[in-house]
């Protein structure tokens, strides 16, 4: 599956498309859901809830690794998408449309402008990867790249 | 003395082949000047034999509750248990494992684990128990923190009829967090429900105890609904014998329900070990503290058991996690297991029962010595407390030499229980202890100071 | 196993079947001493099964358990080492086994004076002046020792000490118990040679810092080289030391912890003085501090009062209860018969011979295997796993296949700063024996990766289930047994 091009990516693997009109829509990319492997279950904010960009808004749990969602903009949620919580398998299919997280009236839309773009976020993976040398299996333990590389950015600073 | 099996030939082949001329060669990163370079000022080692005897003599300096008639309870319970309990649970194989992180080479204790979750849940009402806590009083402290999880609110309710050291624990572990406790009231040694759902409207949680402290059977239904009302969660910690008999917590509308599991099979030890239980309703399966086992199946299609849920627990949640444990209490947890289902339906029926009717006999007995009374009406299973014109202490000594261990000092928690006494009895004790105990107590009164 | 008997006590259940316990009630019915409105409806469904079957159940569960009694079982830092047969049979003596929490201090003198001097001993192994026995397992201990921390820093208005710093190689309880203080838990790095990254640490450190947590010998089975550095810039800045004593087995005797420069640290007795671990606890945590923390440790503590032993509970700093009574009284028994068979020479004698085992199983694997940190080991060792992907295989697989064989594999999931890992702890127990067939099972193992690859994926082929599905149990719990209801 491709990227969209017109979402911005967080380094912390969270996508945040801003339409022209409406909401923000939110996910995770699909390299995290490769990562994260097996996923078990999704905490979400509820609808009304306010997010603060850069501090986490739920959780991603798979068998053996949870990892924080981390929210790439400050606003309100409007919507939570039902469905991926009942069955976050969606995840795996289609984690740019139907495994949208939530919807989120934006405050600061110059929040975005620190995120990459589809192109930039190709780069940021690889490089990435090249750093964590091959890791293909599909052992559930791999998924700890996304976890640690959050705690890197929060607590080790 | 010790336990190594290799010789020193053996030592010396294996030091070649590790490279090294002696031992202490081996830790040459401790710096030097911190090495000990004295024998640890410790007592000599000693044969099986010597170890048996000193052991013996320590032992012999206990009075016990074998040695003389009990009547103490208060969160520790003398029961009868079969003789299978030891034989079985003293297997090397039980004893000796650890937590079945390998779940292919611990099918046995993760089925017993399995097996001791769905006892705990049919005996509570609720969905979901957890492989077992270190005890009731921190079993409590998790329901707490569970509770405190799930909600903003940043305040506790908890019943004065809760055990006094269990509070204890609940104030040491949250309020240096910030954590509020405000005490709920009793009348007639029932938590009062008057106004709490009003009180309730701030909390996290309302924690009750039932039967309570005092022995008293709460109303749980009330208690619930009333914590609810003000959007609390409730929290009752149990006395698994009495389920057998009281309406369970999860069908009063209880969201937690913990307790000790240290009645069935497991020896009081002087405090522990024992083995808390923790219960919960579904919706809070996530919150639940400490490890849980699960129903799988492998690559055949073949039932298995395995731990489960594990991104709740600390290992991988570390400094996000709502609780730090790493063990339960396994080998408590089987001793209990086995306990329960050598008791099976109708052993429950009979010791829960056996309770009741023993610990109201002993209220009539001893409410008919004069000066002896019960300063409340509520009902109560196996504890009940009395007031009398002695001090509990005074009396207890009194009753030791007659050969009884006698009743809980309330008054040392409970300043407006002057000389009252908490007594328990359970289906260890006899028509015929009854009746000695009347007497010893009666003349004990008598007694001079 | 010869009979396929897989069933739950529960599906054994007949109707009408039970074990002859107790007698018929004979007393006055229930419903006349209990209002109606407390009585369950239903009984709670618990099995209806004859005593032999109890028997034969739990029994034959106990033989689906790798254990110690039964195998080699090297599971990195959790010592899994020999537990005397004469300790059971010593803590169930009923003049410790049926002791009730609640009598008198005046009828429990020798429960009372066993505890006191067990607290001597456990102080004396660690150099530190002052022991509870109370915390009822390791991660209870942590908590206990930071709670003391907390409360020496806000004693000394020292409010603003909200971090608590922690090297990357340490277990999960750690942050998870700073959590639980209200600490913010600072991750530390580790160096090249596996210890603290110095540098890290002095960035890190600050007057906001109020403790270091550090587990030495650590969980890479290393001794901290720099401990007395590290205890000195910490005490320099105002902060306080706590040692995780997980590791003690390795440096009883040799090093105590009071003598470089730890503040607070907590045993855990059934690694280091080999209380039964039980398939998963009891644990017991005794803590230890120097005097300056004395002043707040738990109520009640046990004393000396003139030829007698007393509970005192008149401690006005004292951080309060951590667990009803006593602390798990039993394995303190367990530990007393353990330290006192032992003696001094026995105990580091026991430190000595562990650290041998495992450097000579280290030098027995490290031809074939790529060792994580390649300088003489304290108890354990870790085998570094990345090289194994090369043939195709993972350190889960080679802990599956170990089964086979009849090993209890190492640790695997853990320490996570090796990212794949084999740890590996074969204590002071075994004898030489033991640890060469080990060697050779691991690298077999490594030929069978390239000769029948399947036969390691697949593996264990020997158990009486095959690697299961984890993910199906996470995502549908079932955590109870519920009756299949008969249409």
């Amino acid at each position: 599956m491709s990227r969209p091009s017109d979402a911005k990516y967080s380094e912390t693997h969270e996508w945040v498309l801003l339409p022209k009109k409406g909401d923000a829509v939110i996910g995770i990319t699909d390299y995290a859901v490769k990562q994260l492997s097996d996923l078990v279950h999704l905490e979400l904010p509820k609808v009304g809830d306010a997010l603060e960009a850069g501090t986490p808004f739920g959780e991603v749990e798979s068998v053996k690794t949870v990892a924080d969602l981390v929210s790439p903009v400050s606003g309100k949620v409007t919507a939570v998408n039902k469905e991926v919580l009942e069955n976050p398998d969606i995840l795996h299919e289609e984690p740019y449309e139907d495994g949208w997280l939530i919807k989120v009236k934006v405050t600061e839309k110059s929040d975005l402008d620190s995120l990459m773009d589809a192109k930039e976020y190709k780069e940021f993976i690889e490089a990435a990867e090249e750093e964590g040398g091959e890791e293909d299996e599909g052992e559930k333990k791999k998924a700890k790249g996304k976890d640690e590389d959050e705690v890197d950015e929060d607590d080790f600073v | 003395m010790d336990y190594i099996q290799n010789a020193s030939d053996d030592a010396a082949a294996m030091l070649k082949a590790v490279g090294a001329k002696s031992v202490q060669e081996l830790f040459t990163s401790i710096p030097k000047d911190v090495r000990l370079g004295r024998a640890l000022d410790l007592p000599a080692g000693m044969t099986e034999q010597e170890l048996l005897a000193h052991m013996a003599g320590l032992a012999a300096r206990n009075r016990t509750t074998d040695s003389h008639t009990s009547f103490i309870g208060g969160g520790a319970y003398s029961h009868f248990f079969p003789a299978l309990v030891d034989q079985v649970a003293g297997r090397g194989e039980w004893v000796t494992s650890y937590t079945p992180y390998q779940a292919e080479a611990s099918q046995g204790t993760l089925q017993s684990i399995f097996e001791y979750q769905t006892l705990i849940c049919e005996l509570t009402g609720l969905d979901v128990a957890n492989a077992s806590h270190y005890d009731g009083s921190t079993a409590m402290a998790e329901s707490v923190a569970m509770a405190l999880d799930h909600s903003d609110r940043n305040r506790i309710l908890v019943s004065a009829a809760v055990n006094p050291q269990y509070r204890e624990v609940l104030k040491t572990m949250f309020k240096q967090i910030g954590v509020e406790f405000v005490e709920l009231a009793t009348f007639e040694g029932a938590t009062s429900t008057g106004g709490l759902a009003e009180v309730a409207k701030t909390a996290a949680a309302v924690v009750v105890q039932s039967p309570n402290y005092f022995g008293v059977i709460e109303d749980l239904a009330e208690l619930a609904r009333a914590a609810h009302e003000g959007g609390a969660k409730a929290v009752a910690s149990v006395n698994p014998v009495a389920l057998g008999l009281l309406e369970p917590p999860g069908a009063c509308g209880m969201d937690i329900a913990v307790g000790d599991a240290q009645p069935f099979g497991i020896e009081t030890s002087f405090g522990g070990p024992w083995c808390g239980f923790i219960a919960a309703k579904m919706e809070l399966i996530r919150q639940m503290p400490g490890r849980l086992v699960g129903q799988t199946v492998d690559g055949k299609g073949r039932r298995g058991f395995c731990l489960t849920l594990q991104a709740r627990e600390q290992h991988i949640r570390r400094e996000k996690a709502s609780s730090n444990i790493c063990t339960n209490q396994a080998l408590m947890a089987l001793r209990a297991t086995i306990t329960m289902s050598a008791l099976g339906r109708e052993g429950l029926r009979r010791m829960a029962t056996l309770c009741v009717q023993r610990a109201h006999e002993l209220h009539d007995a001893v409410t008919s010595i004069p000066g002896v009374s019960r300063p409340h009406k509520s009902p109560f299973f196996h504890e009940f407390a009395i007031q009398t014109p002695v001090e509990a202490s005074v009396l207890n000594e009194r009753l030791l030499a007659r050969g009884f261990l006698g009743g809980v000092d309330l008054e040392k928690s409970y300043q407006d229980l002057p000389r009252g006494m908490l007594l328990c009895a359970t289906e260890r004790i006899t028509k015929a202890d009854i009746e000695r105990f009347r007497g010893a107590l009666a003349e004990a009164l008598r007694e001079p100071r | 196993m010869i009979v396929d008997d897989t069933a739950l006590i529960f599906e054994k259940s007949r109707h009408g079947r039970q074990t002859h316990l107790l007698p018929e009630p004979d007393g006055a019915p229930v419903e006349k001493l209990i209002p109606k409105k407390h009585l369950r409806k239903t009984p709670p469904n618990f099995p209806e099964v004859a005593e032999l079957e109890v028997v034969r159940h739990y029994t034959r569960l106990s033989q689906k358990a790798f254990s110690i009694d039964t195998n080699f079982y090297p599971l990195g830092s959790c010592t899994m080492k020999y537990n005397p047969k004469i300790n059971e049979k010593i803590a169930s003596m009923p003049g410790f086994a049926r002791l009730h929490p609640h009598q008198p201090d005046s009828e429990v003198q020798g429960a009372l004076q066993l505890m006191h001097d067990l607290q001597g001993y456990l102080a004396e192994i660690s150099g530190m002046d002052a022991v509870t026995l109370q915390p009822a397992a390791g991660a209870q201990g942590e908590l206990t020792g930071i709670l003391l921390i907390k409360a020496y820093h806000v004693e000394r208005g020292q409010t603003g000490r909200i971090e608590v710093l922690i090297p990357d190689s340490a277990h999960g309880t750690n942050p998870a118990t700073c959590t639980l203080a209200g600490f913010k838990a600072v991750s530390v790095k580790s160096n090249a040679r596996g210890g603290v990254d110095l540098d890290d640490l002095k960035k890190k450190l600050s007057d906001k810092t109020a403790a270091l947590m550090i587990t030495n010998p650590s969980t890479l089975g290393l001794f901290e080289e720099q401990i007395v550095t590290i205890a000195k810039l910490m005490h320099d800045a105002g902060a306080q030391v706590y040692m995780d004593g997980a590791n003690m087995n390795a440096i009883q005797g040799i090093t105590r912890p009071g003598d470089f420069g730890i503040d607070v640290m907590h045993f855990n007795l059934h690694k280091t003085f080999s209380t039964p671990h039980g398939g998963g606890g009891p644990g017991s945590g005794p803590v230890a501090c120097k005097k300056h923390l004395e002043p707040y440790l738990p109520i009640p503590r046990v004393v000396k009062v003139g030829e007698g032993y007393a509970l005192g509970y008149a401690r006005p700093k004292s951080i309060g209860r951590v667990k009803a009574f006593f602390g798990n009284f039993g394995m303190h028994v367990r530990c007393y018969a353990y330290i006192r068979t032992h003696g001094p020479e026995g105990l580091r004698r026991n430190a000595e011979n562990a650290v041998l085992n495992a450097n000579y199983l280290m030098s027995l694997v490290s031809g074939r295997f790529k060792i994580a940190f390649d300088r003489p080991c304290m108890h354990e060792f870790v085998i570094d796993g990345s090289p194994l992907r090369k043939l195709g295989i993972h350190t889960l697989d080679v802990a599956k296949r170990l089964l086979d064989y009849g090993f209890h594999p190492p640790t695997i999931y853990f320490p996570l700063i090796v990212k794949d890992c084999l740890m590996i702890e074969p204590t002071e127990s075994e004898n030489r024996e033991t640890l060469d067939q080990f060697a050779a099972a691991l690298i077999k193992i490594l030929d069978e990766a390239k000769t029948n690859p399947d036969l390691v994926h697949h593996a264990p082929h020997t158990m009486p289930v095959g690697r299961l599905d984890e993910l199906k149990a996470a995502r549908e719990p079932i955590v109870r047994y519920k009756p299949v209801k008969a249409s």
